[in-house]
């Protein structure tokens, strides 16, 4: 720690610079580095020094098991780049990433702007629709695996409504499987969603909108000149959120489909699973783990800057 | 004032629409769990003659009593640890600025770009080497790590906007750093501490792929693996596996009805920061 500049001046018999008695005090009672330590040593133990060992391990044969392993240089990265399974995964995560952005925001808005209103429900309301963002999420995508099967409850009801030619085989069809994965995904989360959105909304004062009211701005030109640039932030938030969730999405992946049928719902995340754990392949598939990590990097710092500016735009 | 209009009373009707579709699997999830396996009747209607033989069948043969006091165990254990450590932390984070202080924020902050499938699997190498692996201990030591910079990011945004007067009267009055935390700066923390409970809770209790590593092949398991396994084990006994899955589900509603509003104001709170 670094003494104030001024007690070192008057150490050497100069004349000391005037300055408040609280700035003394607080250099020489700042919180001490110390305190950083328990949490930064377990948090290297944890994170940092595995995540280097594994970028390094990206580049060897290693196996999980044997000490011997040599260094094969890109030869990972490459393998990827021409194994059709890599490829498919990566494109499927991408998709899923989007479609749960897009859908997961859509409905959380609408939800927030209808509980948010004058209905007489609305407390009991932000409660249900909230409770499946806190289910573990393994939980409900066994659940609803039994739900979306050919005799599920789904289809059942579709039936019972005379919408039978609605019924699908929803994850054993591959053409559909990725989709209805994601509509799960946005079932549990639209919620979580709306409880951060609702925040935003709440936060607009009721005086804009009287006051736009009375100027006969009509319920949509309100929510767009009004209501629209305050949500920035619950924006960005929500974004980033769905957008990082969607591409380490692994659970549900992992209890509706197992990545199948075949391989139309494989995401990296769950490659990265089977490549270690059932072939063995730990320096491919930590490989995967690092085109993960770059993907995540560039898309939540792409998202920062983007969104950064809009808001700033906005406000 | 917004009056209570018809369009209201239509938009009232919709969103209570919108509520019955969220709970519609939650619907059939307890009717199917309370159904005798005899019974193949359409998982929509309504069970005829309930019973809770599946509950105390899958409570026995699911082992998952045991499920349940690790997971206690392993989400308690860790939230303490992770609370209290990134708390200590954030106070000199958020509080000096000279550059050890501002390198080591941005290096903790690294941490929450870094998926940790990435350190996931060489951790695992170093797990076996400590003959931690199997144990509910390898969980508690990787959550405490993993969770710290996002707790640690909560904890310098919430101290970064309070005023620094009383701990400068605590100092003054003689207190040294580590009491001016513990008695004046830690009862500051509380709304941000619930935020960070509520949310390192949840995600503690929910994960499945650590757990999934780390536990795979011995006797202790928490109980989302506990779940996959019975799945796995009872393939096509969907009543017994339903019966599981609301045991499962059970704890975790009754903590969010009663605790709903802190819960959800957690959720909602922390990401303001």
């Amino acid at each position: 720690m670094t003494l104030a500049p001024h007690d070192r001046l008057a150490d050497r018999g100069r004349a000391p610079v005037p300055a408040p008695v609280t700035r003394v005090r607080r250099a020489r009672n700042a919180p001490p580095w110390w305190f950083v330590l328990p949490a930064l040593l377990l948090f290297a133990f944890v994170v940092l020094v595995p995540s280097v060992r594994g970028v390094y391990y990206a580049f060897t044969d290693w196996d999980g098991l044997n000490p011997d392993f040599s260094f094969v240089g890109l030869d990972n990265f490459s393998a990827m780049l021409s194994d059709a399974d890599a490829r498919q995964a990566v494109w499927h995560t991408l998709l899923i990433a989007v479609a749960i952005t897009i859908v997961q925001n859509a409905v959380g808005l609408v939800l927030a702007l209808g509980v948010n209103s004058a209905i007489k429900s609305r407390n009991l309301l932000r409660v249900f629709l909230f409770a499946p963002a806190v289910v573990t999420p393994i939980v409900t995508a066994y659940l609803w695996r039994n739900l979306l099967g050919p005799d599920g409850a789904v289809n059942s009801l579709l039936g019972a409504v005379g919408l039978d030619g609605w019924e699908q085989d929803w994850l054993g069809d591959p053409d559909l499987a990725l989709w209805t994965v994601v509509g799960v995904v946005v079932w549990q989360y639209a919620g979580y969603s709306m409880v951060i959105f609702l925040a935003g909304l709440q936060s607009v004062p009721k005086e804009i909108h009287e006051s736009a009211e009375m100027d006969g701005a009509g319920p949509v030109r309100r929510f767009w000149s009004v209501t629209r640039p305050l949500l920035a932030p619950a924006l960005t938030i929500n974004l980033m959120l769905s957008i990082i969730g969607g591409i380490k999405l692994f659970d549900q992946v992992y209890a509706l489909t197992g990545g199948g049928p075949g391989h139309a719902t494989d995401t990296i995340s769950t490659l990265i699973y089977k490549d270690a754990f059932t072939l063995g392949e730990f320096g491919y598939s930590i490989a995967l783990a690092v085109v993960l990590t770059i993907i995540v990097a560039v898309a939540s710092t792409g998202q920062y800057l983007l969104l950064s500016r809009n808001e700033k735009a906005a406000s | 004032m917004i009056r209570y209009r018809r369009r209201t009373f239509a938009l009232e009707l919709a969103m209570i629409a919108a509520a019955l579709f969220v709970a519609f699997p939650l619907y059939v999830l307890v009717n199917l769990a309370v159904r005798p396996s005899s019974d193949s009747s359409s998982p929509i209607r309504p069970t005829s003659s309930p019973t809770l033989d599946n509950f105390t069948q899958a409570w026995q043969q699911g082992s998952l009593g045991g499920a349940l006091a690790n997971s206690v165990l392993v989400t308690v254990c860790s939230v303490v640890v992770v609370l209290a450590i990134s708390s200590l932390a954030a106070y000199p984070l958020a509080r000096v600025t000279a550059r050890w202080s501002r390198g080591t924020y941005l290096l903790v902050l690294l941490g929450l770009l870094l998926p940790f499938q990435l350190a996931s699997l060489p951790l695992y190498q170093t797990l076996r080497d400590l003959g931690l692996l199997g144990t509910p201990w390898a969980l508690v030591l990787f959550y405490s790590g993993l969770q710290v910079p996002f707790t640690v990011f909560l904890y310098v945004g919430f101290l970064r906007a309070l005023p620094r007067d009383f701990e400068d009267a605590a100092l003054i009055d003689g207190c040294t750093p580590l009491q001016a935390f513990r008695r004046v700066v830690l009862p500051m923390l509380k709304p941000i501490t619930v935020t960070a409970l509520v949310l390192n809770t949840v995600t503690v209790w929910n994960d499945f792929f650590t757990p999934l590593l780390y536990l795979s092949g011995s006797a202790q398991q928490t109980m989302p693996v506990a779940i996959a396994g019975f799945v796995g084990q009872y393939v096509t006994d969907w009543n017994l596996i339903f019966a599981a899955l609301v045991i499962s589900i059970l704890p975790v509603l009754i903590v969010y009805f009663l605790l709903q509003r802190s819960i959800i104001n957690g959720f909602a709170g922390g990401l303001k920061g």
